[in-house]
């Protein structure tokens, strides 16, 4: 393989694992603020099953969030590594937006969340509550700043291109953070980021419903109120689903149409649709080569590629064939199509995989209603299959994304070939894409086996927090200040409530 | 002044910054080895830096998001050409994150013995490399005419930079060892500031041949070696000033005092290398300036309307946490 073959691979892996993190932060840090907020406003005894979930769900946040955090630093860093000929061309935009996103939100994430973590029992419980609002609100800025650098590379705007160095100058920020397919864009990922950390906090309180009510004998003293606990988690998670599901599918459709304007054979490619057709079919599956001849067997939905890319159902949509044409003419010699395999499946499979998310979540809803437990084996494969099918589509997601961008690394300005640092051996590249891969799959591993391992036993005893939290709510509605302080003080040898 | 300088200013304040907080951690995480004894001493070490070394982190992330929107081609030359040593950085890094949180997820001595060997691994190979680097930016790199690096790894592991990992790396321990003796109780405080006393001297003496090695070697003539010779003459000053506060048992002192020290260190090398940013070694043409390398005057601009507001807010959001948490442990607070 030459390097760029190897810079690639490495830039697909590392980024679709951070990837499995990311989403999972930005949702599962909203959930566990609502569910602390639940927990200040309401009066004990009830309120206890809140922080209880609180504590129980904050845990596997931060399992996850250590992966987030410390995958998202190579990302940084190999824009310089193995795309130094791209970082010139286009640093003058590109940069922008990211140091804006280590400066707006990073900073916020990282400080605030050592505050959460370390704050139990320790700061008032109303600073601390905000504490965790401030870092999820932070994970949106993030990703908002980082989906603008990403979107200038889908759609180029607010540049121009410097005669003297041949490099893009960035001429309106503005338009670089209005950039319309970074406007649909972001909604399309949180919705998506909301269906991971959903379907987490759906399928672990299924699992500990259904094992609760298959061998009351196994559970844990307290099962009756963990099990009055889970069943109000299972139904914000699986809400959280449905609702992602519905916002994916509403931004999805706009993303489509953008799409069909700025990157019209990112369209024809995710449709494998090779001859212009008035009005083009959507077909659902093909079973043979996609290069195309004739399909062996293709199940089509008539007008609803149509739909898709215009909103009108009987509107043209060109072809790759006619786009190849049309993009020689235009920017000279060279094939500008993606790999149509991997576009057309990719795209069937996040729609596939989120839907299938949706259907699950459906279910968990259904078969526990009224007081209902559900015990067959069937529930429990649901439980387990439900986190992993909207990662799996957030993957596809940007494989699709990404790949149908091709050959372009910045649409219409740079060829990805022409992004890879010139300076770097392929030996290099080789000797890091082995080093990271094997690392990140122990990462993979490690992640799953430790949220596995914390989502099992029931939920935390928290009468150290509940103790503080309701000291800390009377005495912040007499104005007390710095309460924490002289409590330290009165007694300072008090082991903390909270420490690793 | 021009904005390119204000930049060049705001991304040595950011790597300063980044030396002079994380520092302090990586010597925190160096000390959990021989240094702490037992588990619950480890404890408190990993304790008393728990809720500050993230954000300390992002201070690298942001000298290097700052340094790609405002000198695109510092950035792609600098990165591509120390691609190994990067790679380390980044291997030691994602350990020494996960570590901190993860020790305390698992329940067997073996598992949390491993997360210490992670977090000693994690913090000595950065707290050298980020020395070899930073020092190489001073020294210049073998750069061709696309600005691209055309040598070998024994271009940047020179005597020079080697020299630098090893300031970094002995500094970081001192200053970690001083914020040991300022955040706890008991004898594992009485420890550090023995040990700090036995580290001061070999610290200062390598800041005083590194620092003269700079003014020497690598700072042109004129006004840059002046400032050059100041900050180095003040970083030698301020590591002895915290020996003496130390000796005296002024633990606050004797820590801003190697923070002043690391700042003075960092001053030091940024203004040997300005108006450079990365010099060539091959010819003097194919060197990256702060004029060559920098952004569009418009994207500056830009960016020095985000940096105005915002980096004073980090600075003082930042300064709660460590006002928060500013309580000393000792092994009775461990639950
Ligand atoms: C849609 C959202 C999104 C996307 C597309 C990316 N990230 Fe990310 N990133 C996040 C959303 C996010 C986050 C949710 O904000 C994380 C995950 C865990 C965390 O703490 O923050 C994060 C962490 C994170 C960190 C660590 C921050 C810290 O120490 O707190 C860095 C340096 C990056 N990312 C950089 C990148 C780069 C250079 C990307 C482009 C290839 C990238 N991320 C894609
Ligand atoms: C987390 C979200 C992202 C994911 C999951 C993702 C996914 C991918 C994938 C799978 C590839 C490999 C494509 C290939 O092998 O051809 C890739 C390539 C690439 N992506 Fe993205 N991407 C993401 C965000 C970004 C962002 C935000 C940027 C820019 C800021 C970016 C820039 C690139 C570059 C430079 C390449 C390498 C060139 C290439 O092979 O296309 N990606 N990305
Ligand atoms: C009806 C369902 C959906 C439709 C019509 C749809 C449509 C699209 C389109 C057209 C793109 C490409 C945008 C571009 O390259 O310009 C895209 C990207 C993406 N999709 Fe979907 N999608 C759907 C469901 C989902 C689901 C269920 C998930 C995950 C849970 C998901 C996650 C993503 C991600 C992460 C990306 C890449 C980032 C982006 O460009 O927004 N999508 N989707």
């Amino acid at each position: 393989m030459d390097v760029l073959e190897l810079a690639r691979w490495q830039f697909g892996i590392t980024t679709v694992v951070h990837f499995f993190f990311v989403p999972f932060t930005i949702s599962m840090a909203f959930l566990v603020a609502i569910m602390q907020t639940i927990w200040m406003r309401a009066t004990p005894p009830r309120s206890t099953r809140w922080l209880r979930l609180t504590r129980f769900f904050g845990k596997l946040l931060l399992i996850n969030l250590a992966v987030g955090v410390v995958t998202g630093l190579v990302q940084e860093f190999q824009f310089g590594m193995n795309w130094s000929d791209f970082s010139r061309f286009v640093g003058d935009v590109f940069g922008a937006p990211l140091a804006m996103e280590a400066l707006l939100a990073f900073y916020l994430e990282s400080v605030f969340v050592g505050v959460w973590i370390f704050g139990w029992g320790r700061i008032p419980p109303k600073v601390h509550l905000a504490t965790i609002w401030v870092t999820a609100v932070g994970t949106l800025l993030s990703a908002y700043f980082i989906l603008a650098a990403n979107s200038f590379m889908q759609n180029p705007v607010g540049y121009e291109i410097d005669e003297a160095t041949g490099r893009a100058e960035m001429t309106d920020i503005w338009a670089i953070l209005t950039n319309k397919v970074l406007l649909i864009t972001f909604p399309h990922t949180i919705f998506a980021a909301l269906m991971v950390g959903g379907a987490v906090v759906g399928a672990v309180s299924m699992w500990h419903l259904v094992r609760g009510a298959r061998q009351p004998e196994l559970a844990e003293p307290d099962a009756s109120s963990d099990a009055g606990a889970f069943r109000t988690s299972l139904r914000i998670g699986a809400v959280a689903v449905l609702i992602g599901g519905v916002g994916v599918a509403v931004t999805g459709d706009t993303q489509g149409k953008v799409m069909t304007e700025v990157q019209p054979m990112k369209m024809a490619a995710a449709e494998a649709l090779y001859e212009s057709q008035q009005p083009a079919p959507f077909s659902l599956l093909t079973i043979g080569t996609l290069d195309g001849r004739e399909p062996v067997y293709q199940l089509e939905v008539p007008q609803l590629l149509s739909f898709l890319a215009t909103g009108s159902f009987d509107a043209e949509v060109e072809g790759i064939n006619d786009l190849q044409e049309q993009y020689t003419e235009q920017y000279g010699d060279g094939e500008y199509a993606p790999n149509i395999p991997v576009t057309y499946w990719t795209f069937r499979m996040m729609i596939t995989a989120g839907g299938l998310a949706a259907a699950v979540a459906l279910w968990l809803l259904w078969s526990t209603r009224r007081g209902r437990a559900p015990t067959s084996r069937w529930a429990l494969w649901a439980a387990a299959a439900l986190p992993v099918l909207p990662l799996a589509a957030n993957a596809f997601g940007w494989i699709f994304t990404e790949m149908g961008r091709q050959p372009w690394l910045v649409f219409g300005l740079l060829r990805t070939g022409a992004g890879v640092s010139p300076g770097v051996g392929a030996g290099t590249v080789a000797a890091s894409l082995a080093a990271f891969t094997v690392l990140y799959a122990g990462l993979c591993w490690l992640w799953v086996w430790l949220l596995l391992k914390h989502a099992r036993p029931g939920l935390p005893d928290v009468s150290a927090e509940a103790r503080w939290g309701e000291r800390g709510g009377s005495d912040d509605a007499s104005g007390g200040a710095g309460r924490a302080d002289d409590a330290d003080d009165a007694d300072a040898d008090r082991p903390l409530t909270f420490a690793y | 002044m021009e904005l390119a300088t204000v930049w060049f200013v705001l991304v040595a304040v950011l790597w300063i910054g980044y030396l002079a907080l994380e520092g302090f951690d990586f010597g925190v995480g160096l000390l959990t080895r021989r240094f702490a004894r037992g588990d619950t001493e480890r404890r408190v070490l990993i304790n008393i830096i728990g809720p500050v070394w993230d954000g300390n982190e992002v201070w690298v992330i942001t000298a290097v998001g700052a340094t790609f929107a405002a000198f695109p081609e510092w950035y792609a030359t600098a990165w591509s050409a120390y691609y190994l040593p990067l790679v380390l950085i980044l291997l030691a890094l994602i350990g020494r994150g996960l570590a901190f949180e993860y020790r305390a997820k698992g329940d067997t001595e073996r598992w949390r013995r491993r997360w210490d060997l992670v977090i000693f691994a994690g913090s000595l190979v950065p707290a050298f490399s980020w020395g070899v680097l930073l020092a190489g930016f001073a020294q210049g790199l073998p750069l061709d005419a696309n600005h691209d690096f055309a040598g070998a790894g024994n271009d940047i592991l020179t005597p020079y930079t080697l020299l630098g990992g090893v300031l970094t790396l002995t500094v970081s321990l001192l200053h970690g060892t001083h914020y040991v003796a300022v955040k706890t109780v008991g004898d594992i405080r009485t420890r550090a500031r023995r040990l700090a006393g036995r580290l001061a001297l070999p610290a200062a003496a390598v800041v005083a041949v590194f620092g003269g090695w700079t003014v020497l070697g690598y700072a042109d003539a004129g006004a840059s070696r002046w400032v050059t010779g100041v900050c180095a003459a003040a970083a030698v000053v301020a590591v002895a000033a915290g020996a003496v506060a130390n000796a005296r048992g002024r633990e606050g002192r004797a820590f801003a005092a190697t923070f002043t020290g690391v700042v003075a260190f960092g001053a030091m090398l940024f203004a040997s290398l300005y108006p450079d940013v990365l010099p060539s070694t091959l010819s003097a043409a194919d060197g990256l300036t702060v004029d060559n390398a920098s952004s569009s005057d418009y994207t500056l601009t830009v960016m020095t309307w985000v940096a105005v507001p915002f980096v004073p807010a980090v600075l003082a959001y930042q300064s709660w946490v460590y006002w928060t948490f500013r309580h000393r442990l000792g092994v009775q607070h461990i639950p």
